[in-house]
């Protein structure tokens, strides 16, 4: 590895490559702070030597006038070379590329350096930003002439997606796919589809009932002839890439023979063995051994629980078997492994709870009659454990008062930092519920009331006019330490009324948490099996939070619904079908260009030690056991170069990112090609 | 052997003196030796800081300069303890600030300065002594030390303010409701009540101020405890103790109640269930006697101490010795004379 680059020509001899340099004003985005006309008379003065034939500035380079600039001088100088000193990459490589592409350059001999995210908006001072400016273009300029012509690859794509997750985001992406005419495989590891949705009762603002209009979406994915449905399944292991994934699915033993039940629940009906349902009822309600999580559930065959069933654990029982009339008991069962090839895959694993656990102060797990949502939400289901009543924890007493805390572990830097947009609609919901059903004087307890989609501030009008009572504060308690008259048996709300400004101590009978949502608990290893990253909250990362916010920044596999942060029903719905909508575009293409900067390995200086193997986030690296060399599946690299950096035999290198370009980049930045012609005319 | 500097403060020498008996009384079965800092100081409570605030880092910053001082040659103790809460707090606060604050830092040494001393802000870690029993010593030792199991006593434990919260250096799981103090008594064998007001107000200087106010916080806590059937309340703060022990009498008059809850410090039950004499651990200075629940509960009985039953009489104040100090005019007579 030399530092010196290999001079491209001799000082005083005519360069090899005509370049043209563009200076982009961003309206005062950059040119408030950098001195754009005398960078682009620098540019032209300075680099001439480096090959600089034109060099301009335009107040918006992105504007159709500002590329045709481009194009122009492509066309009538000849450039062989553009560098466009703008914004970042990120936002206008293609941009310009596809300039260079239309005046018939290849796009790869474009560079864009920024002098926006990396200069003006990070600087103040005029005139060192400006110096730093021309830096940057300097570098820009001893870059692009040492790029090479690159082709784009291009892989087919396969027509089959695989959808991970079958809560209302997976069910409404899946259905989208098959309705298109194209192959989903729905992978759901509990017994049913259906997610959280499936568990809630009526829905906000509009008071739908959720079973009514989920459970249609449920029949219509577990019935569509292009849906394979593997529920009770889990995705073990993922390989490949974009256009040409193999994911391996592990479908969990049913022990019940699909082929021969008719859903009858004489299983469930005589199953001895009751255990409570820490999943559909949040811990409310029980479920058997052998069960389905609840009526509607798609498919309708049961599952036998391995770690509750008296024959699993005793070798005795066998009730169910005995007594299904189709005998489609089958203890026999073995977990299998299924392979499928897909081009695209959707994530939408959603959410868990917050453990209201972890505010003692509020009382969860320590009095009795505090609640969290879920819970709540079981208890007003007709289906729950109370067939909707309202009662307090003995199972039978209504509430008189109850109260709603909003934003339990939400917007708690002891926490989560982040709103989980839900929770003031959902206790919302509650209060009306509650007031419908009971008659209760219900409180609710805010910092702020978050009413924003469509229709949702109309029904917090209409639940303040039915006179729930809406105290501003965050909680500091709930206790049962009574201390005044009525206080006796109640549970306390001990908050500080910041309207009022003074401390109030409120005597209810029922306490409900609206609890934050959180990352599932497995999120980082599902991340990992997909080659994604989680953000600090733990939510996956969208490719662009606002302009891409289903993709992801791994090709191919794109994200609906809670799986990147809170969302409701409308807006996980609308992502499920956006994904799905990306994933057709993707399928009706056929085949996919990839981009061309990819890292390659030299084999013959590879010395087989592995490093980079692991190293890889997309998982590109093979390693060839017979020879003792890796090798890069160049569809799969997303040319980040990590590898290229650890290599120790300096084995591997990326397109478009070669040492010379680095260094030569390098060297411009420093200016030293500018001190270089400055002591070759001294001499 | 573990050991670490320890900063006892003033109350732990005076009304908690039954705190500090039974935290020494401690040492040898924990294998813990507490090394006093020589010659400490004040550490400001919590009226110096609300009046002068630069003055109160300075004092407290003397005694964590003294703390950091090697001994007898030895390098200091890497760890300062304090039992009280008030002084905790202060060590800690005035340790974390300076270490915060450069500019803070350099005042504070500007003033140590004049006695010839020195302080590295995050020299000394200063712990409290429940943290120290907790996490260093541990509650599986603790346990196995347990002689004469606290079988049957219903303990309420009390931390009130200041050590959980503001809690620098996060060594409190929740600040809002922390459990130490319960595992602590279960390892005792005793059986604890969930008590949510554990980090409720005792009053603090309130006795001083407004008797109604401070009576109706004693209050709370105490008909808390009765609420819950606690036999007793357990803390660990000085100040928490005595407005709560020595007050309860005032305040069961001044709300024509009968409240009888003992408050004991958590060494106290510790050095209990060890089998050291309660005598030893400072039992029986509290104004309302845990005699009878000792005598029920572990057939022990307790000798009323000495200093309750007459305290000797304090010296009376005499003559000052040498020269009267001068009288300070009244305001407007200067001049007047003439």
């Amino acid at each position: 590895m030399s530092s010196q680059p290999i001079p491209l020509h001799l000082p005083g001899e005519e360069p090899a490559e005509k370049i043209g340099v563009y200076v982009c004003h961003c309206g005062t985005n950059i040119a408030a702070t950098v001195d754009v006309a005398e960078v682009r008379d620098w540019a032209g003065q300075r680099l001439e030597d480096s090959g600089v034939v034109v060099s301009r500035d335009y107040k918006f380079m992105c504007s159709s006038l500002g590329q045709e600039l481009i194009e122009k001088d492509i066309k009538d100088l000849g450039l062989t070379r553009v560098v466009v000193a703008a914004c970042s990459p990120h936002l206008h490589e293609g941009t310009f590329r596809g300039a260079c592409k239309r005046a018939g350059l290849n796009p790869y001999l474009c560079e864009l350096v920024s002098i926006r995210e990396q200069v003006s908006w990070v600087h103040t001072d005029r005139h060192a930003a400006t110096d730093k400016a021309k830096a940057v273009v300097s570098g820009g300029v001893e870059r692009v002439v040492r790029n090479t012509p690159l082709e784009p690859l291009r892989v087919p794509i396969h027509p089959a997606t695989l959808v991970v997750g079958g809560g209302i985001a997976g069910i409404q992406a899946a259905l989208e796919i098959a309705n298109a005419g194209f192959p989903v495989y729905l992978v759901e590891r509990e017994p049913s589809i259906g997610g959280h949705m499936a568990q809630f009762d009526k829905t906000f603002p509009t008071l739908d009932c959720a079973a009514c209009i989920l459970t249609p979406r449920m029949v219509e994915a577990g019935g569509h002839p292009n849906i394979t449905l593997l529920t009770w399944s889990e995705v073990v292991d993922v390989k490949g890439y974009v256009g040409n994934f193999v994911a391996t699915i592990k479908k969990k033993a049913r022990y019940v023979n699909t082929e021969l039940c008719t859903g009858c629940g004489i299983c469930q009906e005589k199953c001895p063995k009751k255990i409570v349902d820490e999943v559909y009822e949040a811990g409310l309600g029980y479920r058997k051994a052998v069960y389905t999580p609840f009526p509607q559930a798609v498919p309708k065959y049961p599952v036998i629980d391995v770690p509750n069933c008296t024959f699993f654990q005793k070798g005795t029982c066998r009730a169910c078997e005995k007594l299904c009339p189709t005998n489609a008991i089958d203890f026999t069962q073995k977990d299998e492994l299924l392979t499928v090839e897909v081009g695209n895959i959707i994530l939408a694993t959603g959410y868990d709870l917050f453990d209201a656990r972890r505010i003692p102060q509020y009382g969860y797990g320590r009095l009795a009659n505090v609640f969290t949502s879920l819970e709540f939400e079981r208890l007003t289901n007709a289906a729950g454990p109370t067939n909707g009543d309202i009662v307090l924890r003995d199972g039978k007493t209504k509430p008189q008062s109850v109260a709603v805390i909003h934003c339990v572990g939400s917007r708690d830097r002891n926490y989560n930092n982040y709103c989980s947009a839900i929770c003031c609609m959902q206790s919302v919901k509650f209060a009306h519920l509650v007031k419908e059903r009971t008659g209760a004087q219900v409180y609710n307890f805010y910092i702020d009331m978050r009413t924003t989609a469509k229709a949702y501030d109309e029904f917090y009008q209409r639940v303040l006019e039915e006179g729930t009572l809406f105290v501003r504060g965050r909680v500091a308690e709930v206790t049962d330490a009574a201390r005044l008259p009525g206080e006796a048996g109640k549970l306390i709300i001990q908050v500080e009324d910041t309207l009022a400004g003074k401390q109030r101590r409120i005597p209810v009978d029922m306490v409900i948490l609206s609890a934050a949502l959180e990352p599932r608990r497995d999120a980082k290893q599902t991340a990992h099996l997909f080659g994604l990253s989680c953000s600090a909250d733990g939510w996956m990362i969208e490719k662009h939070v606002k302009l891409d916010p289903v993709a992801t920044m791994t090709e191919g596999i794109f994200a609906a619904g809670c799986v990147t942060g809170p969302k409701d029903i409308p807006n996980t719905v609308a992502q499920g079908a956006a994904a799905a909508a990306r994933v057709l575009g993707m399928i009706q293409r056929r085949e996919i260009e990839l981009e061309p900067i990819k890292a390659s390995v030299n084999q013959e200086q590879c010395s087989g030690c592995r490093i980079c193997n692991n190293l890889c986030p997309f998982n590109a690296i093979l390693f060839h056991e017979d020879r003792m060399v890796s090798e890069i599946n160049p569809a799969l690299c997303q040319g980040c170069g990590t590898c290229v950096a650890a290599c120790p035999a300096g084995a591997i290198s990326g397109t478009g990112f070669s040492n010379e370009q680095i260094l030569s980049q390098i060297d411009g930045l420093l200016m030293l090609n500018v001190a270089r012609q400055s002591a070759a005319v001294a001499a | 052997m573990s050991k670490y500097s320890f900063y006892p403060g003033c109350s732990m020498e005076s009304s908690a003196r039954a705190y500090l008996d039974s935290t020494l009384a401690l040492q040898s079965s924990l294998d813990l030796q507490l090394d006093e800092v020589k010659d400490w100081n004040c550490c400001g409570a919590t009226e110096y800081a609300a009046t002068h605030l630069l003055p109160s880092y300075a004092l407290v910053g003397r005694n964590l300069a003294l703390a950091a001082q090697p001994s007898h040659g030895a390098p200091a103790a890497p760890t300062l303890v304090a039992g009280c809460s008030a002084c905790y707090l202060n060590l800690a606060k005035t340790d974390y600030y300076m270490r915060q604050s450069g500019d803070l830092a350099e005042r504070v040494n500007t003033a140590l300065a004049a006695g010839g001393l020195h302080y590295q802000p995050g020299a000394v870690k200063v712990r409290h002594l429940l943290d120290i029993l907790i996490n260093d010593i541990g509650l599986a030792q603790i346990k196995a030390k347990v002689t004469r199991p606290l079988k049957g006593w219903r303990v309420a434990a009390y931390y009130g303010c200041q050590v959980p919260r503001p809690d620098y250096d996060h060594r409190f799981q929740n600040a809002e409701y922390p459990m130490q103090m319960e595992q602590l008594m279960q390892a005792l064998g005793a059986t604890v009540i969930d008590f949510p007001l554990k980090t409720h107000c005792c009053g603090g200087h309130m006795t001083q101020i407004s008797e109604a106010t401070s009576y109706e916080l004693i209050r709370r806590l105490i008909q808390g405890a009765d609420q819950y059937r606690a036999d007793l309340l357990v803390t660990l703060c000085p100040m928490c103790q005595l407005n709560l022990d020595a007050y309860q009498v005032e305040m069961n008059k001044f709300f024509k109640t009968s409240y009888h809850v003992p408050v004991i410090f958590f060494t106290q039950l510790i050095g209990l269930a060890f089998g050291i004499d309660p005598v030893q651990l400072g039992f029986g200075r509290e104004f309302i006697s845990a005699s009878a629940l000792l005598k029920d509960k572990l057939g022990v009985d307790v000798p009323v101490a000495e200093e309750a039953v007459a305290a000797p009489p304090r010296p009376r104040r005499g003559q000052p010795e040498g020269l009267p100090m001068p009288r300070m005019p009244r305001s407007g007579q200067l001049g007047q004379e003439e």
